[in-house]
């Protein structure tokens, strides 16, 4: 019976091998899945041998878990998770003294967030691969991510917004990160009734300007525009590259019910905005400075630690007062997903409700603008006439567009949530090409660049909101998940399914040759200024101020010094200075103190970083490395004796009998 | 503060040696680079290149030095380079080359035979011990009288005779921080008793 059944299984196995090596399987390979996926090689083409590194980076958003993911492509290996809005134990992240102010707000401390769309740094219209800005939605915020430190460096809150959600999309040449408000809300934001939202409310668009050196953030200027929800937006291309758009719905400024209330126009917009104009206009003192309140976070890679800041004010810009700058494009119907082409003629919305696809064009709209065909204005902004903007429509394409990337041959891909498919098609021609399942419901897509002028066309990946029962189940609650495509074809070719950590709302890839060179190995100690920071071991000590215990003590292999202290108390505040001496790549330390309530650390070499332990129990507690460090991690400990509240004991500390610097 | 100043001229004579060395070596290399990218394949830590700003190993620093080069080759022969790059932490008494000289005629020769790996590698691991041991700390041992344990399974004596530090008789002559350890250079080879 059993070699039945082998005879039978390696005939099957002979038979899809022989398959495989069919010459024409292109069109058999694309309909089904698992066979399709077998015939068409998609192991081989996903398979990085150990040892081997990916061909590009992909950064995941991870949603409602306020981190971002970095996977390699095409293996689909997770490689690390970057804290960004929420706290991180792996890290320390939000719970060590000098990450805290990194979640400092005007609401005060927020240990989460809901990240949204990572986009990466461009120059010239192309990925550089310096910096990733994240928007946070819940409490407007804009992250940048260092692509050296793979670390959060940055967090600035947006005022006056509620749903930051139409961004952070960069301009061409990092000119700009843009966040635009989902939900209109009270400018000044005050205490009315909800019902007399209409005119009222109003939606800020922020344009924050980005230091072409260091990166960091500062917002220029918001155009404070009609109450509308403005939900994704896109900075035109090559030349529109002067303009940005934002897909608007609820343009009729409902405050409840949206789901009905707010479908009711056949036709919201898209807003066109010169950015370029505006900026000039701002930089000759144009807009009024108004008062505000937002935290800006920066970190320090010298000194090892963040400074908040509340900065007071901003400088609004209301959009009569630079006529020529933004105007209203009608798009069919509540469009969510707002793309612009690598060449920046098209522009596209999803209309999520809607049957068909708009695609606007650009020189029609410089035509359009030139000869006033306008159909109206709402709030003072200019409607321009549908048919004098419009360059087509895709009709029935599939169900619940949401967003769309393109390839360098003229061809975009769309996301289709509720018929849960991929569907190609050519922009110019207006004709569906090819479509693909996906395993379910998908929100974003992404192309490596295929968001910028260049795009790097060999992989797409889909991010699907439901998997049911696509994994092994896991209660519940199971994760969300990415499939890649190979698009170098003719057709979609689905080559992987991997999950997700969190829900992946976007993602931007790049060629791992733009990062990976400039990947930060160790920091030097001769460049840390950390006030607290031991460069030498002699030097390692703890200082009491009052009821305030300092402990300077380093850390290198295989021991900390000082590792036995004396002298705490209980009602002490205990900080722990710890720098890692080591200057090796992938050695860092890590510290647990018993009882300690604030955070566990990992330190990286060179880097000092601080918790705090506040004693509660008489005794002699121990501390000890948690990161399996070298051979004799598990030799490197060393304890605190804590005495009652009020003893007179010294504080005294030694490593191996003789206090550190003292021979 | 001498010792600072003496070990930075140290550090700044690896330095240039290693400048000079470079060259040699990629000249020594080159008939064979093909065979050593196929070796590559399966590699092991000893192939992980230095990077920028990064502190380089013991074997690194080892094989920036011309007087280390029996030393290297035993390693190499022994098959032994993984292990003295690893995370450690790692304390090595490095014979230079006229210790080896000083072995009676042949030893050397016989000992990088492939028949002789084990015991090759015997004698290396016991140069090495598996812990942290710069000078200041090897005055204390022998001040407490605890003995090195080496990576052999044998125990090294230290002693300080007048501030000069001498592993089982023979003086340490210099000392130098790489990154998963410290390399201590002596002028004899340790040769374990088979007891």
């Amino acid at each position: 019976m059993k070699t039945i059944l082998k005879s039978i299984f390696s005939l099957v196995v002979v038979a899809s091998f022989l398959t495989s090596c069919a010459p024409t399987t292109s069109d058999k390979e694309t309909k089904g899945t698992a066979k399709g996926a077998i015939a068409g090689n998609a192991a081989e083409k996903v398979y990085v041998a150990p040892g081997q590194h990916d061909s590009h980076y992909a950064f995941i958003s991870g949603g409602f878990n306020g981190q971002l993911s970095v996977y390699g492509l095409p293996s689909g290996r997770l490689f690390r998770i970057i804290p960004v809005f929420s706290q991180d134990a792996e890290k320390g992240y939000g719970y060590s003294e000098e990450t805290k102010p990194m979640l400092m707000t005007s609401h005060g401390f927020i240990p989460w967030g809901d990240l949204h769309h990572p986009d990466i740094s461009q120059t010239n219209g192309s990925v550089d691969g310096r910096w990733v800005f994240v928007n946070e939605n819940n409490t407007p915020r804009i992250a940048r991510i260092s692509l050296e430190t793979f670390e959060t460096e940055e967090i600035i809150e947006i005022p006056n917004s509620a749903g930051n959600h139409s961004s952070s999309y960069v301009t061409e040449n990092t000119e700009y990160v843009v966040a635009g408000t989902r939900f209109a809300v009270p400018y000044p934001q005050r205490d009315i009734p909800i019902e007399d939202m209409k005119g009222n409310f109003k939606g800020a668009l922020s344009f924050l300007k980005v230091d072409p050196e260091t990166g960091n953030m500062n917002i220029d200027f918001q155009v404070m525009m009609p109450g509308f929800d403005y939900d994704k937006a896109h900075p035109g291309r090559n030349k529109s590259s002067d303009w940005f758009f934002f897909t608007t719905y609820n343009t009729e400024e409902a405050n409840t019910l949206l789901e009905v209330n707010a479908s009711q126009n056949d036709k919201d917009f898209i807003a066109a905005v010169n950015w370029k104009k505006i900026s000039e206009y701002v930089a000759n003192g144009g807009g009024k400075r108004v008062p505000a309140n937002y935290a800006h976070n920066v970190w320090d890679d010298n000194k090892h630690m963040a400074v908040t800041t509340m900065k007071k004010d901003v400088l609004i810009v209301e959009p009569k007062e630079v006529p020529g700058a933004i105007y209203f494009l009608p798009t069919a119907k509540s469009p969510h997903g707002c793309d612009v082409d690598p060449t920046g003629e098209y522009i596209i919305g999803s209309g999520k409700l809607a049957a068909a696809m708009t695609i606007h064009s650009f020189s029609k709209m410089m035509k359009a603008i030139e000869n006033k065909d306008f159909d109206g204005d709402a709030y003072g902004i200019p409607i321009i006439k549908f048919e004098a903007v419009n360059y087509g429509v895709l009709e029935q394409p599939g169900l619940g567009p949401l967003h769309t990337e393109f390839d360098t041959r003229g061809n975009a891909y769309t996301t289709f949530f509720i018929s849960s498919e991929v569907v190609k098609w050519n922009v110019k021609d207006l004709k569906v090409l090819d479509r693909h399942p996906v395993y379910y419901s998908v929100g974003h897509l992404m192309i490596p660049g295929g968001n910028s002028r260049t795009p790097d066309d060999k992989y797409l990946v889909a991010m699907n909101k439901i998997t049911k029962d696509r994994y092994l189940p896991t209660g519940p609650e199971v994760c969300q998940s990415a499939q890649l495509f190979d698009i170098s074809g003719d057709k979609l070719e689905l080559l992987l399914d991997f999950p997700t950590v969190g829900e992946p709302h976007y993602a931007a890839g790049i060629a791992a040759d733009k990062v990976a060179p400039k990947s930060k190995k160790i920091y030097k100690l001769d460049k840390n200024t950390h006030p607290y920071a031991v460069k030498n071991e002699a030097d390692s000590r703890v200082v009491r101020k009052g009821n305030e215990v300092h402990i300077y003590m380093t850390m290198i292999r295989s021991h900390f010094s000082p590792d036995n202290i004396e002298g705490v108390k209980v009602g002490d505040k205990v900080f722990f200075h710890v720098t890692n001496l080591e200057q090796d790549y992938d050695v860092p330390h890590g510290i647990s103190m018993i009882g300690a309530n604030t955070s566990e650390l990992l330190v990286m070499p060179g880097r000092t970083t601080t918790f705090v332990w506040e004693p509660k129990q008489v005794g002699v507690w121990p501390f000890y490395c948690t990161d399996f460090c070298s051979a004799l991690h598990q030799e490197m400990q060393g304890y605190v004796r804590v005495s009652p509240r009020g003893s007179n004991t010294p504080i005294k500390y030694t490593l191996d009998g003789d206090v550190p610097g003292e021979e | 503060m001498k010792i600072k100043l003496a070990l930075l001229l140290i550090i700044s004579f690896f330095a240039f040696t290693s400048c000079k060395n470079e060259v040699k070596e990629t000249k020594q290399t080159t008939p064979t680079s093909t065979t050593n990218e196929v070796k590559n394949e399966s590699k092991g830590q000893a192939n992980v290149k230095l990077t920028e700003g990064e502190q380089a190993n013991a074997l690194q620093v080892a094989k920036t030095i011309d007087d280390f080069s029996t030393l290297v080759a035993a390693i190499e022969a022994a098959g032994v380079q993984d292990a003295v790059v690893n995370a450690g932490p790692l304390t090595i008494f490095a014979p230079l080359n006229s210790a080896f000289d000083k072995l009676p005629a042949g030893t050397v020769e016989t000992l990088l035979k492939p028949e002789n790996k084990t015991k090759l590698a015997f004698i290396l691991t016991n140069h090495v011990a598996p812990a942290n041991y710069p000078i200041k700390q090897l005055k204390k041992e022998a001040k407490k009288g605890r003995k090195l344990y080496m990576a052999s399974g044998k125990y090294l004596t230290v002693e300080n005779k007048d501030g000069k530090i001498f592993v089982d008789g023979v003086p340490v002559i210099k000392s130098v921080k790489v990154s998963n350890g410290w390399i201590h250079v002596i002028d004899q080879v340790l040769v374990p008793s088979e007891k």
